[in-house]
């Protein structure tokens, strides 16, 4: 049998054959949850009646979504989480430390190529990016693995996503996740995996292939893949907490179908309300008023996007109707962003640059809308009342269009509101 | 999943995200009741006050997509809803209504036949979806051999208990 990447990780995990639409028990590499979702998993655990975790190296907690803790509700269910992992003899980081689980894991080399990955949390797919079959899942579920070490898994069939071309440096994993939306839609790749190639992906970097194995979730995939190439396995092997065998998928292998894009017919994309797939290109959405600007999120808080979003803002000013927000994903970003005075940049703009959080990304704290009120974000859900008000809206984009937009108080497109040369320096790699 | 369910519809569309089953500014709580007070909240906002215990929402495709939050069943459930029919679940919507105990059942033409306040019933035994006011019956897509096993269990939890009493006995 000829396996996709998906299914050969799933074999090697398990007994089974991982053959497509067979139900698999499958050993976890690594199991984790937020402050969020780990307080109703610690009541599973016990419930359970399990008393020990399976591995403690290998299960973590990680305060991001409502922290630095936004009130007293959120501080109680923080400190539920941490004293379970205290007690447990887990990984946890104090926020100070710590920062947006899927932008952090990798970083610290807990995500491996090869690696079967569970986290409550939906965006657990950004994984992927890594070559590890990473998936979200609810809290009972991450307590059944913290219980046991094992899940069960659907084999998923898989789509093949294959990129030719080559790839202009304002053109970002954004826009080219967008454009996969805005064909397949909300439900295009649902119950299954996606599976990213092409010559056309040779020279991404890894930050924006997080950023497209991180709304895979959007597609209703199960997990977003890429191959696990030189990059990937220079960028694990230095960072890596373990030891990893990376896992290939077969030549030849039956794909579920396969979905072709030239990167050279590609533009800048926007998400419009209320949907992630109601997506066109930037100059095609009639550049709406704009009271707010959020750049940051595990989609885009990483050092790439915060660099472009840096070289956008060089030398402008914010416009005066828009609060624009930056959040880095973690705080190895947040010092390196220090460092290149990309902070300065930012401050010297106009915009606000806050501590490590998901905040405002899930309509948490720091940059909640009012009603009636606009913002263009990096992040990858624009549901309704997602950001705050249910009578608010959300455009999703890379962070040059938010930049961009920042500067003139309208969606714009990148190429409208610089000169061309900066995006030179994107154009590496 | 035993015994049948009988009561009045409410439905909605497709892509029923789990931010609007229950927004984001409640997750400070993983309480079913207090859940249940804010559930389909930024959608409908009488939702809560005009369900009775025991009605049955009905969603299109990809119902419950979005977040992993598993307090989105659980608001269901707080809110007293006993099951949801609709066209199609998001993945992880379904695995956490499975995990806690909330019953789902897939069936498109079945969910695409009810309108709001119409009296549905669904027989799992049976495997058959009625729209009671318009007269007509419906098949559900049955749940692979593996989820009827979880199920009859009772869910995550007891079949997790089994299995760690089991390498208990093992080892
Ligand atoms: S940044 Fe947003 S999408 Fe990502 S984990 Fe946080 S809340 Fe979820």
């Amino acid at each position: 049998m000829k396996r996709t990447l998906a299914s050969a990780i799933i074999a090697a995990h398990s007994s089974e054959k991982g053959v497509e639409g067979e139900i698999c028990r499958v050993k976890v590499d690594f199991a984790f949850a937020n402050d969020i979702t780990a307080a109703p998993a610690v009541e599973s655990f016990r419930e359970m009646g399990a008393k020990k975790v399976f591995d403690p190296r290998r299960c973590a907690v990680l305060p991001d979504h409502f922290t630095p803790n936004k009130d007293i509700a959120s501080a109680e269910q923080t400190k539920r989480g941490k004293e379970f992992a205290r007690e447990q003899g887990m990984l946890y980081w104090e926020v100070g430390r710590v920062g947006i689980e899927h932008a952090f894991l990798p970083e610290k080399g807990y995500i491996l190529p090869g690696d079967i990955i569970i986290g409550a949390d939906s965006h657990t797919c950004s994984g992927g990016a890594l070559g590890a079959l990473a998936s979200g899942v609810g809290s009972t579920d991450l307590a059944a693995v913290w219980a046991l070490g094992e899940t069960w898994m659907k084999v998923p069939s898989t789509v093949r996503v294959e990129y030719t071309g080559s790839r202009p440096g304002w053109l970002t994993g954004k826009d080219m996740i967008l454009s996969l939306l805005g064909r397949i839609g909300v439900q295009g790749a649902r119950y299954m995996a996606l599976e990213f190639g092409g010559e056309g992906i040779a020279s991404l970097p890894l930050d924006d292939r997080f950023t497209m194995a991180n709304m895979a979730v959007e597609c209703g995939a199960k997990a977003g893949l890429f191959l696990p190439d030189e990059k990937i396995l220079a960028y694990a092997g230095e960072r890596a907490a373990r030891n990893f065998t990376p896992v290939y998928p077969d030549e030849g292998a039956a794909y579920g179908r396969t979905e072709r894009f030239s990167l050279d017919a590609m533009e800048p994309a926007a998400a419009m309300p209320h949907s992630p797939d109601n997506v066109k290109p930037v100059r095609e959405c009639g550049s709406p008023k704009i009271d707010q600007v959020f750049i940051g999120s595990c989609t885009n808080g990483r050092l790439r996007d915060i660099a472009a979003a840096a070289k956008m803002l060089e030398g402008k000013q914010v416009h005066p109707d828009v609060r624009c927000i930056v959040i880095p994903a973690t705080y190895e970003v947040y010092n390196q962003a220090m460092e290149r005075g990309y902070l300065k940049v930012f401050t010297e703009a106009g915009a606000v640059v806050c501590t490590p959080t998901c905040g405002p990304c899930l309509g948490g704290h720091m940059g909640i809308l009012a009603a009636g009120e606009r913002c263009v974000s990096t992040s990858n859900r624009n549901f309704v009342g997602r950001m705050g008000s249910p009578k608010s809206e959300l455009i999703l984009a890379s962070p040059f269009t938010a930049a961009a937009s920042a500067i003139t108080g309208r969606l714009t497109d990148p190429r409208d509101a610089a000169d061309e040369k900066i995006f030179a320096y994107f154009e590496e790699e | 999943m035993a015994g049948s369910y009988e009561g009045t519809v409410w439905k909605f569309g497709d892509h029923i995200d789990t931010d609007v089953i229950i927004p984001a500014r409640y997750l400070v709580s993983s309480d079913e009741k207090e859940l249940g007070k804010h559930c389909m909240e930024d959608i409908d906002r009488d939702f809560v006050s005009k369900v009775s215990p025991g009605d049955i929402i009905v969603g299109g495709e990809n119902f419950g997509c979005g977040s992993s939050r598993e307090h989105a069943p659980l608001a269901i459930k707080g809110a007293g809803c006993s099951c949801v029919i609709a066209a199609s679940f998001a993945r992880i919507f379904f695995r956490n209504s499975i995990n806690v105990g909330l019953p789902i059942f897939e069936c498109p033409e079945g969910a695409a036949s009810f309108e709001t306040g119409d009296v549905g019933r669904v027989d799992p035994a049976a495997g058959t979806i009625e729209n009671v006011t318009k007269g007509l019956t419906f098949t559900i897509v049955p749940f692979s051999p593996f989820l009827q096993r979880l199920i009859a269990l009772g869910g995550l939890i007891p079949w997790v208990r089994e299995e760690l009493e089991a390498r208990r006995k093992g080892a």
